[in-house]
Protein backbone atom coordinates (compact mmCIF):
# COMPACT_ATOMS: atom_id res chain seq x y z
CA UNK A 1 0.00 0.00 0.00
CA UNK A 2 2.68 2.58 0.86
CA UNK A 3 4.22 1.98 -2.55
CA UNK A 4 0.80 2.49 -4.09
CA UNK A 5 0.08 5.67 -2.14
CA UNK A 6 3.75 7.06 -2.94
CA UNK A 7 3.38 7.11 -6.47
CA UNK A 8 0.01 8.52 -6.54
CA UNK A 9 1.38 11.18 -4.47
CA UNK A 10 3.93 11.99 -5.98
CA UNK A 11 1.50 12.20 -9.24
CA UNK A 12 -0.73 14.40 -7.45
CA UNK A 13 1.91 16.26 -6.75
CA UNK A 14 3.43 16.89 -10.15
CA UNK A 15 -0.02 18.29 -11.21
CA UNK A 16 -0.77 20.08 -8.63
CA UNK A 17 2.90 22.01 -8.79
CA UNK A 18 1.84 23.18 -11.96
CA UNK A 19 -1.41 23.62 -11.25
CA UNK A 20 -1.76 27.30 -13.45
CA UNK A 21 -1.20 24.83 -16.23
CA UNK A 22 -2.86 21.49 -15.39
CA UNK A 23 -5.67 22.84 -13.81
CA UNK A 24 -6.53 27.15 -14.02
CA UNK A 25 -6.08 26.71 -18.10
CA UNK A 26 -8.42 24.16 -18.72
CA UNK A 27 -10.84 26.01 -16.32
CA UNK A 28 -10.37 29.39 -17.97
CA UNK A 29 -11.30 27.65 -21.61
CA UNK A 30 -14.33 26.36 -20.34
CA UNK A 31 -15.08 29.66 -19.22
CA UNK A 32 -14.24 31.50 -22.48
CA UNK A 33 -16.78 28.87 -23.96
CA UNK A 34 -19.56 30.27 -21.55
CA UNK A 35 -19.05 33.73 -21.78
CA UNK A 36 -19.38 33.19 -25.50
CA UNK A 37 -22.66 30.74 -25.67
CA UNK A 38 -24.19 32.61 -23.19
CA UNK A 39 -24.24 35.96 -24.90
CA UNK A 40 -25.13 34.79 -28.45
CA UNK A 41 -27.57 31.91 -27.50
CA UNK A 42 -28.95 32.30 -24.71
CA UNK A 43 -32.58 32.94 -25.28
CA UNK A 44 -32.25 31.80 -28.68
CA UNK A 45 -31.73 28.59 -28.14
CA UNK A 46 -33.72 25.89 -25.79
CA UNK A 47 -32.87 21.99 -25.93
CA UNK A 48 -35.24 20.51 -23.06
CA UNK A 49 -38.12 22.84 -21.73
CA UNK A 50 -36.94 24.96 -18.76
CA UNK A 51 -33.55 24.71 -19.33
CA UNK A 52 -31.75 27.32 -20.45
CA UNK A 53 -29.04 26.81 -22.84
CA UNK A 54 -26.23 28.16 -20.63
CA UNK A 55 -27.33 25.39 -18.38
CA UNK A 56 -27.88 22.74 -21.29
CA UNK A 57 -24.32 23.67 -22.11
CA UNK A 58 -22.92 23.12 -18.63
CA UNK A 59 -22.67 19.47 -18.25
CA UNK A 60 -21.20 18.82 -21.12
CA UNK A 61 -17.99 21.31 -20.77
CA UNK A 62 -17.94 20.00 -17.33
CA UNK A 63 -17.99 16.20 -18.85
CA UNK A 64 -15.75 17.19 -21.80
CA UNK A 65 -13.03 19.39 -19.21
CA UNK A 66 -13.09 15.94 -17.13
CA UNK A 67 -12.52 13.43 -19.79
CA UNK A 68 -9.88 16.19 -21.77
CA UNK A 69 -7.73 16.65 -18.37
CA UNK A 70 -8.36 12.67 -16.83
CA UNK A 71 -6.84 11.38 -20.22
CA UNK A 72 -3.67 14.80 -20.32
CA UNK A 73 -2.39 13.67 -16.89
CA UNK A 74 -1.59 9.84 -17.25
CA UNK A 75 -0.58 10.62 -20.65
CA UNK A 76 1.55 13.79 -20.18
CA UNK A 77 2.94 12.79 -16.81
CA UNK A 78 4.11 9.21 -18.98
CA UNK A 79 5.37 10.71 -21.57
CA UNK A 80 7.72 13.23 -20.26
CA UNK A 81 9.27 10.44 -17.55
CA UNK A 82 9.78 8.32 -20.65
CA UNK A 83 11.72 11.11 -22.29
CA UNK A 84 13.63 12.18 -19.49
CA UNK A 85 14.21 8.51 -18.30
CA UNK A 86 13.19 9.16 -14.70
CA UNK A 87 10.81 6.46 -15.09
CA UNK A 88 13.43 3.94 -14.72
CA UNK A 89 12.68 4.72 -10.54
CA UNK A 90 9.56 3.41 -10.76
CA UNK A 91 10.31 0.88 -12.86
CA UNK A 92 12.55 -0.61 -10.31
CA UNK A 93 10.83 -0.41 -7.56
CA UNK A 94 8.64 -3.42 -6.56
CA UNK A 95 5.50 -2.04 -6.99
CA UNK A 96 2.76 -4.27 -8.69
CA UNK A 97 1.32 -3.44 -12.03
CA UNK A 98 -1.93 -3.12 -10.39
CA UNK A 99 -0.19 -0.36 -7.50
CA UNK A 100 1.07 1.31 -10.78
CA UNK A 101 -1.89 1.27 -12.55
CA UNK A 102 -3.92 2.46 -9.95
CA UNK A 103 -1.64 5.48 -8.80
CA UNK A 104 -1.99 7.21 -12.21
CA UNK A 105 -5.35 6.21 -12.72
CA UNK A 106 -6.78 7.88 -9.33
CA UNK A 107 -3.83 10.48 -10.20
CA UNK A 108 -5.73 11.61 -13.56
CA UNK A 109 -8.88 11.14 -12.57
CA UNK A 110 -8.91 13.39 -9.78
CA UNK A 111 -7.19 15.83 -12.14
CA UNK A 112 -10.15 15.37 -14.37
CA UNK A 113 -12.61 16.10 -11.13
CA UNK A 114 -10.82 18.70 -9.56
CA UNK A 115 -11.28 20.70 -13.57
CA UNK A 116 -14.41 19.61 -14.00
CA UNK A 117 -15.60 21.07 -10.51
CA UNK A 118 -13.79 24.53 -11.57
CA UNK A 119 -15.97 24.69 -14.85
CA UNK A 120 -18.96 24.06 -12.30
CA UNK A 121 -18.02 26.70 -10.26
CA UNK A 122 -17.25 28.82 -13.21
CA UNK A 123 -20.69 27.99 -14.57
CA UNK A 124 -22.55 29.04 -11.68
CA UNK A 125 -21.53 32.66 -12.38
CA UNK A 126 -23.84 32.02 -15.65
CA UNK A 127 -26.48 29.82 -15.06
CA UNK A 128 -27.99 27.80 -11.84
CA UNK A 129 -27.61 24.43 -12.38
CA UNK A 130 -30.33 21.85 -10.77
CA UNK A 131 -29.09 18.77 -9.52
CA UNK A 132 -32.01 16.01 -10.31
CA UNK A 133 -30.09 12.85 -9.19
CA UNK A 134 -26.49 13.28 -7.69
CA UNK A 135 -26.11 9.60 -7.47
CA UNK A 136 -25.99 9.47 -11.45
CA UNK A 137 -23.63 12.29 -11.73
CA UNK A 138 -21.18 10.54 -9.28
CA UNK A 139 -21.37 7.74 -11.04
CA UNK A 140 -20.93 9.31 -14.80
CA UNK A 141 -18.24 11.16 -13.58
CA UNK A 142 -16.11 8.38 -12.06
CA UNK A 143 -16.76 5.82 -14.65
CA UNK A 144 -15.61 8.50 -17.44
CA UNK A 145 -13.11 9.81 -15.54
CA UNK A 146 -11.71 6.02 -15.11
CA UNK A 147 -12.07 5.04 -19.12
CA UNK A 148 -10.57 8.88 -19.98
CA UNK A 149 -7.36 8.19 -17.58
CA UNK A 150 -6.93 4.79 -19.07
CA UNK A 151 -6.80 5.51 -22.35
CA UNK A 152 -4.35 8.54 -21.36
CA UNK A 153 -2.21 6.03 -19.51
CA UNK A 154 -1.95 3.50 -22.69
CA UNK A 155 -1.35 6.18 -25.13
CA UNK A 156 1.35 7.51 -22.74
CA UNK A 157 3.13 4.00 -22.56
CA UNK A 158 2.23 3.88 -26.92
CA UNK A 159 3.78 7.00 -27.38
CA UNK A 160 7.58 7.91 -28.15
CA UNK A 161 7.32 11.21 -28.66
CA UNK A 162 4.73 14.45 -27.63
CA UNK A 163 3.81 14.64 -31.37
CA UNK A 164 2.11 10.89 -31.03
CA UNK A 165 0.14 12.46 -28.07
CA UNK A 166 -0.88 15.16 -29.80
CA UNK A 167 -2.01 13.30 -32.75
CA UNK A 168 -4.52 10.88 -30.14
CA UNK A 169 -5.24 14.22 -28.71
CA UNK A 170 -6.55 16.09 -32.22
CA UNK A 171 -7.80 12.85 -34.26
CA UNK A 172 -9.67 10.82 -31.18
CA UNK A 173 -10.02 12.71 -27.73
CA UNK A 174 -11.43 15.90 -29.24
CA UNK A 175 -13.50 14.52 -32.06
CA UNK A 176 -14.90 12.09 -29.94
CA UNK A 177 -16.04 14.85 -27.38
CA UNK A 178 -17.00 17.10 -29.97
CA UNK A 179 -18.95 14.79 -31.49
CA UNK A 180 -20.84 13.82 -28.29
CA UNK A 181 -23.71 16.30 -27.96
CA UNK A 182 -21.37 18.46 -25.69
CA UNK A 183 -23.25 21.59 -27.33
CA UNK A 184 -26.14 20.10 -28.77
CA UNK A 185 -29.31 17.49 -28.13
CA UNK A 186 -28.19 14.39 -31.10
CA UNK A 187 -32.28 14.85 -31.40
CA UNK A 188 -31.59 17.56 -33.16
CA UNK A 189 -29.29 15.90 -35.53
CA UNK A 190 -29.91 14.35 -38.79
CA UNK A 191 -31.21 10.79 -38.25
CA UNK A 192 -28.23 9.31 -39.91
CA UNK A 193 -25.61 11.46 -37.62
CA UNK A 194 -28.22 10.50 -34.49
CA UNK A 195 -27.35 6.25 -35.08
CA UNK A 196 -23.94 7.32 -35.41
CA UNK A 197 -23.33 9.23 -32.50
CA UNK A 198 -24.52 5.83 -30.43
CA UNK A 199 -21.87 4.47 -31.40
CA UNK A 200 -20.07 6.94 -29.51
CA UNK A 201 -19.26 5.81 -26.20
CA UNK A 202 -18.64 9.73 -25.43
CA UNK A 203 -21.92 10.58 -26.01
CA UNK A 204 -23.18 8.17 -23.40
CA UNK A 205 -20.82 9.75 -20.89
CA UNK A 206 -22.36 13.17 -21.33
CA UNK A 207 -25.62 12.72 -21.73
CA UNK A 208 -26.03 10.06 -18.72
CA UNK A 209 -24.05 13.08 -16.27
CA UNK A 210 -26.82 15.74 -17.89
CA UNK A 211 -29.29 13.33 -16.90
CA UNK A 212 -28.23 13.53 -13.59
CA UNK A 213 -28.52 17.06 -13.23
CA UNK A 214 -31.88 17.79 -15.66
CA UNK A 215 -33.63 14.59 -14.65
CA UNK A 216 -34.37 14.15 -18.45
CA UNK A 217 -31.42 13.32 -21.57
CA UNK A 218 -31.32 11.80 -24.65
CA UNK A 219 -31.27 8.38 -23.77
CA UNK A 220 -31.76 6.11 -20.33
CA UNK A 221 -28.78 6.68 -17.75
CA UNK A 222 -29.13 2.63 -17.68
CA UNK A 223 -28.28 2.22 -20.93
CA UNK A 224 -25.54 5.00 -20.50
CA UNK A 225 -24.13 3.56 -17.72
CA UNK A 226 -24.42 -0.16 -19.47
CA UNK A 227 -22.12 1.27 -21.98
CA UNK A 228 -19.47 3.48 -19.94
CA UNK A 229 -19.28 1.54 -16.96
CA UNK A 230 -18.20 -1.57 -19.18
CA UNK A 231 -16.05 0.71 -21.59
CA UNK A 232 -14.12 2.04 -18.44
CA UNK A 233 -13.82 -2.16 -16.97
CA UNK A 234 -12.18 -2.77 -20.40
CA UNK A 235 -10.14 -0.08 -20.84
CA UNK A 236 -8.67 -0.86 -17.47
CA UNK A 237 -7.92 -4.51 -18.01
CA UNK A 238 -6.19 -3.61 -21.09
CA UNK A 239 -3.80 -1.23 -19.71
CA UNK A 240 -3.60 -3.73 -16.68
CA UNK A 241 -2.50 -6.32 -19.64
CA UNK A 242 -0.14 -3.83 -21.18
CA UNK A 243 1.82 -3.00 -18.23
CA UNK A 244 1.55 -6.63 -17.59
CA UNK A 245 3.21 -7.59 -20.76
CA UNK A 246 5.98 -4.50 -20.43
CA UNK A 247 4.47 -3.29 -23.40
CA UNK A 248 7.19 -0.56 -24.47
CA UNK A 249 8.45 -0.13 -20.51
CA UNK A 250 10.27 -3.56 -20.52
CA UNK A 251 12.14 -4.68 -23.63
CA UNK B 1 24.91 -24.65 0.04
CA UNK B 2 23.25 -21.07 -0.05
CA UNK B 3 22.10 -19.19 -3.40
CA UNK B 4 24.62 -16.92 -5.11
CA UNK B 5 23.72 -12.94 -4.71
CA UNK B 6 23.90 -13.26 -8.96
CA UNK B 7 23.33 -16.16 -10.52
CA UNK B 8 22.75 -15.83 -14.28
CA UNK B 9 22.70 -18.70 -16.57
CA UNK B 10 22.67 -18.89 -20.69
CA UNK B 11 21.93 -15.60 -21.02
CA UNK B 12 21.18 -14.00 -24.31
CA UNK B 13 19.84 -10.37 -25.58
CA UNK B 14 19.07 -10.03 -29.38
CA UNK B 15 17.98 -6.52 -30.30
CA UNK B 16 17.00 -8.06 -34.22
CA UNK B 17 20.20 -9.30 -35.47
CA UNK B 18 22.28 -7.50 -33.00
CA UNK B 19 23.58 -9.55 -30.20
CA UNK B 20 23.86 -8.09 -27.02
CA UNK B 21 24.53 -10.62 -24.84
CA UNK B 22 25.44 -14.07 -26.53
CA UNK B 23 25.17 -16.26 -23.32
CA UNK B 24 26.60 -15.26 -20.26
CA UNK B 25 27.12 -17.85 -17.61
CA UNK B 26 27.98 -16.30 -14.60
CA UNK B 27 27.95 -16.20 -10.20
CA UNK B 28 28.47 -13.52 -8.01
CA UNK B 29 29.31 -14.89 -4.48
CA UNK B 30 27.20 -13.11 -1.18
CA UNK B 31 29.53 -10.02 -0.28
CA UNK B 32 31.66 -9.82 -2.66
CA UNK B 33 33.30 -6.56 -4.73
CA UNK B 34 32.78 -7.36 -8.56
CA UNK B 35 33.61 -5.15 -11.83
CA UNK B 36 32.11 -6.23 -14.77
CA UNK B 37 34.41 -4.43 -17.40
CA UNK B 38 34.56 -4.00 -21.05
CA UNK B 39 34.28 -1.50 -24.23
CA UNK B 40 31.24 0.43 -25.53
CA UNK B 41 28.43 -1.67 -26.11
CA UNK B 42 29.86 -4.94 -25.02
CA UNK B 43 26.37 -5.29 -23.07
CA UNK B 44 27.72 -4.17 -19.59
CA UNK B 45 24.70 -2.62 -19.25
CA UNK B 46 22.35 -4.50 -20.83
CA UNK B 47 23.15 -7.46 -18.28
CA UNK B 48 22.32 -5.11 -15.75
CA UNK B 49 18.98 -4.51 -17.01
CA UNK B 50 18.18 -7.72 -17.40
CA UNK B 51 18.94 -8.38 -13.41
CA UNK B 52 16.86 -5.07 -12.59
CA UNK B 53 14.00 -6.15 -14.50
CA UNK B 54 14.17 -3.30 -16.88
CA UNK B 55 14.71 -5.63 -20.20
CA UNK B 56 13.66 -9.35 -20.79
CA UNK B 57 16.09 -11.94 -21.76
CA UNK B 58 15.97 -13.85 -24.92
CA UNK B 59 17.14 -16.69 -23.67
CA UNK B 60 18.20 -17.99 -20.37
CA UNK B 61 18.00 -17.16 -16.36
CA UNK B 62 19.09 -14.30 -14.00
CA UNK B 63 18.71 -14.90 -10.34
CA UNK B 64 19.32 -12.81 -7.33
CA UNK B 65 19.86 -14.54 -4.22
CA UNK B 66 18.29 -17.59 -5.35
CA UNK B 67 14.98 -15.25 -6.98
CA UNK B 68 14.03 -15.49 -10.54
CA UNK B 69 14.41 -11.88 -12.12
CA UNK B 70 10.86 -12.33 -13.47
CA UNK B 71 8.79 -14.93 -11.86
CA UNK B 72 10.05 -13.59 -8.55
CA UNK B 73 10.39 -9.82 -9.97
CA UNK B 74 8.90 -7.97 -6.95
CA UNK B 75 11.37 -9.92 -4.61
CA UNK B 76 14.41 -9.23 -6.67
CA UNK B 77 13.41 -5.54 -6.86
CA UNK B 78 13.86 -5.05 -2.86
CA UNK B 79 16.94 -7.10 -2.91
CA UNK B 80 18.74 -5.00 -5.64
CA UNK B 81 19.95 -1.53 -5.63
CA UNK B 82 20.45 0.21 -9.16
CA UNK B 83 22.53 2.91 -9.85
CA UNK B 84 21.23 3.53 -13.59
CA UNK B 85 24.07 4.54 -16.25
CA UNK B 86 22.33 7.40 -17.41
CA UNK B 87 21.83 10.46 -15.61
CA UNK B 88 17.93 10.74 -14.73
CA UNK B 89 16.30 12.96 -12.21
CA UNK B 90 12.71 14.21 -12.03
CA UNK B 91 12.62 18.09 -12.53
CA UNK B 92 9.62 18.36 -10.68
CA UNK B 93 10.95 17.54 -7.39
CA UNK B 94 13.94 18.45 -5.06
CA UNK B 95 16.58 15.78 -3.65
CA UNK B 96 14.64 14.84 -0.44
CA UNK B 97 11.12 14.53 -2.37
CA UNK B 98 13.24 12.56 -4.64
CA UNK B 99 14.54 10.08 -1.71
CA UNK B 100 11.19 10.24 -0.11
CA UNK B 101 9.30 9.19 -3.39
CA UNK B 102 12.09 6.30 -3.61
CA UNK B 103 11.93 5.11 0.06
CA UNK B 104 7.99 5.34 -0.52
CA UNK B 105 7.89 2.90 -3.51
CA UNK B 106 9.94 0.21 -1.62
CA UNK B 107 7.16 0.54 0.98
CA UNK B 108 8.79 2.37 3.60
CA UNK B 109 6.72 5.14 5.21
CA UNK B 110 9.19 6.88 7.69
CA UNK B 111 12.80 6.32 6.31
CA UNK B 112 14.19 10.17 7.35
CA UNK B 113 17.11 9.15 9.69
CA UNK B 114 18.99 6.70 6.66
CA UNK B 115 18.08 9.18 4.28
CA UNK B 116 19.78 11.99 5.94
CA UNK B 117 22.71 9.67 6.63
CA UNK B 118 22.36 9.17 3.09
CA UNK B 119 22.37 13.05 1.96
CA UNK B 120 25.69 12.95 4.59
CA UNK B 121 27.92 10.57 3.38
CA UNK B 122 27.34 11.51 -0.49
CA UNK B 123 27.88 15.09 0.82
CA UNK B 124 24.13 16.37 -0.23
CA UNK B 125 23.49 17.69 3.26
CA UNK B 126 23.27 21.70 2.21
CA UNK B 127 21.39 20.81 -1.01
CA UNK B 128 18.83 18.40 0.35
CA UNK B 129 15.99 21.24 -0.64
CA UNK B 130 17.14 22.33 -3.94
CA UNK B 131 15.22 21.19 -7.18
CA UNK B 132 16.98 18.50 -8.81
CA UNK B 133 17.21 20.47 -11.91
CA UNK B 134 19.54 23.07 -10.44
CA UNK B 135 21.93 20.56 -9.72
CA UNK B 136 25.13 20.16 -10.81
CA UNK B 137 25.82 16.77 -13.31
CA UNK B 138 28.23 15.20 -10.47
CA UNK B 139 25.53 16.20 -8.16
CA UNK B 140 23.13 14.32 -9.73
CA UNK B 141 25.05 11.56 -9.96
CA UNK B 142 25.37 11.16 -6.44
CA UNK B 143 21.05 11.41 -5.68
CA UNK B 144 20.64 8.61 -7.90
CA UNK B 145 23.55 6.76 -5.53
CA UNK B 146 21.46 7.65 -2.46
CA UNK B 147 18.06 6.50 -4.81
CA UNK B 148 19.88 3.05 -5.06
CA UNK B 149 20.26 3.08 -1.60
CA UNK B 150 16.91 3.92 -0.30
CA UNK B 151 16.35 0.13 1.17
CA UNK B 152 19.58 -0.66 1.86
CA UNK B 153 19.51 -3.22 -0.75
CA UNK B 154 21.70 -6.38 0.05
CA UNK B 155 23.01 -6.59 -3.65
CA UNK B 156 24.29 -3.07 -4.80
CA UNK B 157 24.97 -2.53 -8.48
CA UNK B 158 26.48 0.41 -9.76
CA UNK B 159 26.62 1.22 -13.80
CA UNK B 160 29.21 4.20 -14.30
CA UNK B 161 28.60 5.72 -10.57
CA UNK B 162 32.03 7.52 -11.31
CA UNK B 163 31.30 9.11 -14.49
CA UNK B 164 31.50 12.86 -13.96
CA UNK B 165 32.44 12.99 -10.53
CA UNK B 166 34.87 14.81 -9.22
CA UNK B 167 38.03 13.24 -7.00
CA UNK B 168 36.53 14.40 -4.05
CA UNK B 169 33.43 12.60 -4.11
CA UNK B 170 34.80 10.16 -5.85
CA UNK B 171 36.98 9.07 -2.78
CA UNK B 172 34.03 9.87 -0.25
CA UNK B 173 31.84 7.57 -2.65
CA UNK B 174 34.29 4.66 -2.99
CA UNK B 175 34.99 4.57 1.41
CA UNK B 176 31.14 4.71 2.25
CA UNK B 177 30.64 1.85 -0.91
CA UNK B 178 33.75 -0.48 0.71
CA UNK B 179 31.77 0.45 4.11
CA UNK B 180 28.75 -1.06 3.11
CA UNK B 181 30.53 -4.21 1.41
CA UNK B 182 32.46 -4.84 4.74
CA UNK B 183 28.72 -5.00 5.96
CA UNK B 184 28.09 -7.74 3.78
CA UNK B 185 26.36 -5.71 1.28
CA UNK B 186 27.31 -7.43 -2.56
CA UNK B 187 28.95 -4.62 -4.61
CA UNK B 188 28.36 -5.04 -8.84
CA UNK B 189 30.43 -2.52 -10.54
CA UNK B 190 30.68 -1.37 -13.82
CA UNK B 191 33.11 1.10 -14.94
CA UNK B 192 36.32 2.53 -17.49
CA UNK B 193 39.02 3.50 -14.75
CA UNK B 194 40.34 0.69 -14.69
CA UNK B 195 42.38 2.00 -11.48
CA UNK B 196 38.83 1.78 -9.75
CA UNK B 197 38.17 -2.00 -10.47
CA UNK B 198 41.87 -2.37 -9.38
CA UNK B 199 42.19 -0.98 -6.26
CA UNK B 200 38.52 -2.38 -5.27
CA UNK B 201 37.05 -5.40 -6.67
CA UNK B 202 38.26 -8.96 -5.30
CA UNK B 203 36.86 -10.35 -9.06
CA UNK B 204 36.17 -9.09 -12.30
CA UNK B 205 34.66 -10.14 -15.35
CA UNK B 206 34.98 -8.67 -18.97
CA UNK B 207 32.68 -8.54 -21.71
CA UNK B 208 33.67 -8.23 -25.00
CA UNK B 209 30.42 -8.27 -27.45
CA UNK B 210 28.32 -10.15 -25.33
CA UNK B 211 30.59 -12.52 -24.15
CA UNK B 212 32.56 -12.69 -21.20
CA UNK B 213 36.39 -12.64 -22.51
CA UNK B 214 37.82 -12.75 -19.70
CA UNK B 215 36.95 -13.82 -14.93
CA UNK B 216 38.83 -14.52 -12.81
CA UNK B 217 40.20 -13.04 -9.08
CA UNK B 218 41.85 -9.57 -9.93
CA UNK B 219 45.69 -10.66 -7.83
CA UNK B 220 45.48 -13.86 -10.23
CA UNK B 221 44.58 -11.69 -13.23
CA UNK B 222 47.53 -9.76 -13.07
CA UNK B 223 49.86 -11.94 -11.89
CA UNK B 224 48.45 -14.22 -15.04
CA UNK B 225 49.77 -11.66 -16.80
CA UNK B 226 52.93 -11.29 -14.80
CA UNK B 227 55.56 -9.39 -17.08
CA UNK B 228 56.71 -6.28 -15.40
CA UNK B 229 58.88 -4.23 -16.73
CA UNK B 230 62.21 -2.56 -15.54
CA UNK B 231 63.11 1.30 -16.71
CA UNK B 232 66.29 2.29 -16.76
CA UNK B 233 68.67 5.11 -17.50
CA UNK B 234 71.76 5.06 -17.77
CA UNK B 235 74.88 7.34 -17.57
CA UNK B 236 76.77 5.21 -21.12
CA UNK B 237 74.93 5.88 -24.13
CA UNK B 238 74.38 1.87 -24.61
CA UNK B 239 72.83 -1.26 -23.08
CA UNK B 240 74.98 -3.96 -21.70
CA UNK B 241 75.16 -6.40 -24.51
CA UNK B 242 74.46 -8.74 -22.01
CA UNK B 243 71.50 -7.44 -21.40
CA UNK B 244 70.10 -7.23 -25.13
CA UNK B 245 67.68 -10.02 -24.89
CA UNK B 246 65.76 -8.89 -22.43
CA UNK B 247 65.39 -4.95 -23.70
CA UNK B 248 61.45 -4.44 -25.24
CA UNK B 249 61.67 -0.82 -25.68
CA UNK B 250 63.27 2.26 -25.13
CA UNK B 251 61.05 5.49 -23.91
CA UNK B 252 63.02 8.68 -24.61
CA UNK B 253 66.58 7.82 -22.97
CA UNK B 254 65.14 5.21 -21.10
CA UNK B 255 65.71 1.37 -21.62
CA UNK B 256 62.50 -0.82 -20.89
CA UNK B 257 63.67 -4.24 -20.08
CA UNK B 258 61.46 -7.04 -19.81
CA UNK B 259 61.12 -8.83 -16.30
CA UNK B 260 58.78 -12.02 -16.08
CA UNK B 261 59.38 -12.54 -12.68
CA UNK B 262 60.57 -10.35 -9.42
CA UNK B 263 63.84 -13.22 -9.16
CA UNK B 264 64.73 -11.75 -12.22
CA UNK B 265 65.95 -8.48 -10.62
CA UNK B 266 68.84 -9.70 -9.02
CA UNK B 267 70.60 -11.50 -11.58
CA UNK B 268 69.80 -8.21 -14.22
CA UNK B 269 71.40 -6.06 -11.54
CA UNK B 270 74.41 -8.07 -11.45
CA UNK B 271 75.14 -7.58 -15.06
CA UNK B 272 74.76 -4.37 -14.74
CA UNK B 273 77.11 -4.09 -12.33
CA UNK B 274 79.06 -6.47 -13.81
CA UNK B 275 79.33 -4.27 -16.96
CA UNK B 276 80.16 -1.56 -15.14
CA UNK B 277 76.99 0.61 -16.08
CA UNK B 278 75.95 3.80 -14.03
CA UNK B 279 72.56 3.87 -13.10
CA UNK B 280 70.93 7.35 -13.04
CA UNK B 281 67.36 6.38 -12.25
CA UNK B 282 65.17 3.19 -12.13
CA UNK B 283 61.59 2.64 -11.95
CA UNK B 284 59.83 -0.79 -12.10
CA UNK B 285 56.32 -1.09 -13.25
CA UNK B 286 53.75 -3.60 -12.37
CA UNK B 287 51.01 -4.79 -14.93
CA UNK B 288 47.98 -3.41 -14.28
CA UNK B 289 44.54 -3.93 -15.45
CA UNK B 290 44.69 -1.63 -17.95
CA UNK B 291 47.24 -3.86 -19.32
CA UNK B 292 45.45 -6.87 -19.23
CA UNK B 293 42.47 -5.17 -20.29
CA UNK B 294 44.08 -4.54 -23.44
CA UNK B 295 45.63 -7.83 -23.69
CA UNK B 296 42.62 -9.52 -23.92
CA UNK B 297 40.40 -6.97 -25.63
CA UNK B 298 42.97 -7.13 -28.34
CA UNK B 299 42.55 -10.97 -29.03
CA UNK B 300 40.81 -12.01 -31.81
CA UNK B 301 38.00 -14.26 -31.27
CA UNK B 302 36.76 -14.34 -27.72
CA UNK B 303 38.08 -17.71 -25.20
CA UNK B 304 36.05 -18.64 -22.33
CA UNK B 305 39.48 -18.44 -20.52
CA UNK B 306 42.31 -16.22 -21.89
CA UNK B 307 45.68 -17.67 -22.21
CA UNK B 308 48.24 -14.62 -21.44
CA UNK B 309 49.29 -14.75 -24.79
CA UNK B 310 52.27 -12.72 -24.67
CA UNK B 311 52.12 -11.07 -27.79
CA UNK B 312 54.29 -8.12 -29.00
CA UNK B 313 51.76 -6.09 -29.90
CA UNK B 314 50.03 -6.35 -26.59
CA UNK B 315 53.14 -5.53 -25.29
CA UNK B 316 53.73 -1.94 -27.10
CA UNK B 317 50.30 -0.92 -26.58
CA UNK B 318 51.29 -2.06 -22.37
CA UNK B 319 54.34 0.14 -22.67
CA UNK B 320 52.55 3.54 -24.16
CA UNK B 321 50.13 3.80 -20.94
CA UNK B 322 50.31 7.17 -19.35
CA UNK B 323 53.32 8.64 -17.36
CA UNK B 324 53.41 8.30 -13.87
CA UNK B 325 51.28 4.63 -13.37
CA UNK B 326 53.45 2.39 -12.03
N1 LIG C 1 17.06 -0.77 -26.68
C1 LIG C 1 18.01 -1.20 -27.53
N2 LIG C 1 17.72 -1.43 -28.81
C2 LIG C 1 18.66 -1.85 -29.67
N3 LIG C 1 19.94 -2.09 -29.34
C3 LIG C 1 20.29 -1.87 -28.06
C4 LIG C 1 19.36 -1.42 -27.10
N4 LIG C 1 20.00 -1.30 -25.91
C5 LIG C 1 21.27 -1.64 -26.15
N5 LIG C 1 21.46 -2.00 -27.43
C6 LIG C 1 22.72 -2.47 -28.03
O1 LIG C 1 23.23 -3.52 -27.23
C7 LIG C 1 24.64 -3.45 -27.17
C8 LIG C 1 25.09 -3.48 -25.73
O2 LIG C 1 24.75 -2.25 -25.13
P1 LIG C 1 25.03 -1.93 -23.61
O3 LIG C 1 24.34 -0.65 -23.30
O4 LIG C 1 24.69 -3.10 -22.79
O5 LIG C 1 26.59 -1.71 -23.62
P2 LIG C 1 27.55 -1.30 -22.40
O6 LIG C 1 28.52 -2.39 -22.22
O7 LIG C 1 26.76 -0.89 -21.23
O8 LIG C 1 28.29 -0.04 -23.04
P3 LIG C 1 28.77 1.35 -22.35
O9 LIG C 1 30.11 1.11 -21.78
O10 LIG C 1 28.85 2.27 -23.53
O11 LIG C 1 27.75 1.75 -21.35
C9 LIG C 1 25.05 -2.22 -27.94
O12 LIG C 1 25.47 -2.61 -29.22
C10 LIG C 1 23.80 -1.40 -28.01
O13 LIG C 1 23.77 -0.64 -29.19
MG1 LIG D 1 26.52 0.81 -20.21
Amino acid sequence: MTGFRTLLHKEVLRFWKVIWQTVAAPVLTALLYLLIFFHVLEGHVQVYPGVSYTAFLMPGLIMMAVLQNAFANGSSSLIQSKITGNLVFVLLAPLSYLEFFLAYLVAAMLRGLLVGTGVAAVGLLFADLPVAHFGWVLAFALASSAAFASVGIVAGIWADKFDHLAGVQNFVIMPLTFLSGVFYSIHSLPAFWQSVSHFNPVFYMIDGFRYGFFGQADTSPWLGLAVVAPSALVLGLLTLLLLRRGYKLRH
Amino acid sequence: MPSPAVRVRGLEKHYGALCALDGIDLDIGEGEFFALLGPNGAGKTTLISILAGLVRPTAGFAQVLGHDVQADYRQVRRLLGVVPQELVFDPFFTVRETLEFQSGYFGLARNEDWIDALLHHLGLADKADSNMRRLSGGMKRRVLVAQALVHKPPVIVLDEPTAGVDVELRQSLWAFIRDLNRQGHTILLTTHYLEEAETLCQRVAMLKAGRIVALDRTDNLLRSCGERHLRLRLAAADLPESLATRLVGRKGDEFILSLPDLDDLEPTLAALRMAGATVLDMGLDQPDLEDIFVRVMGQGTPTPSPSPARGRGALLESLSRPEGKR
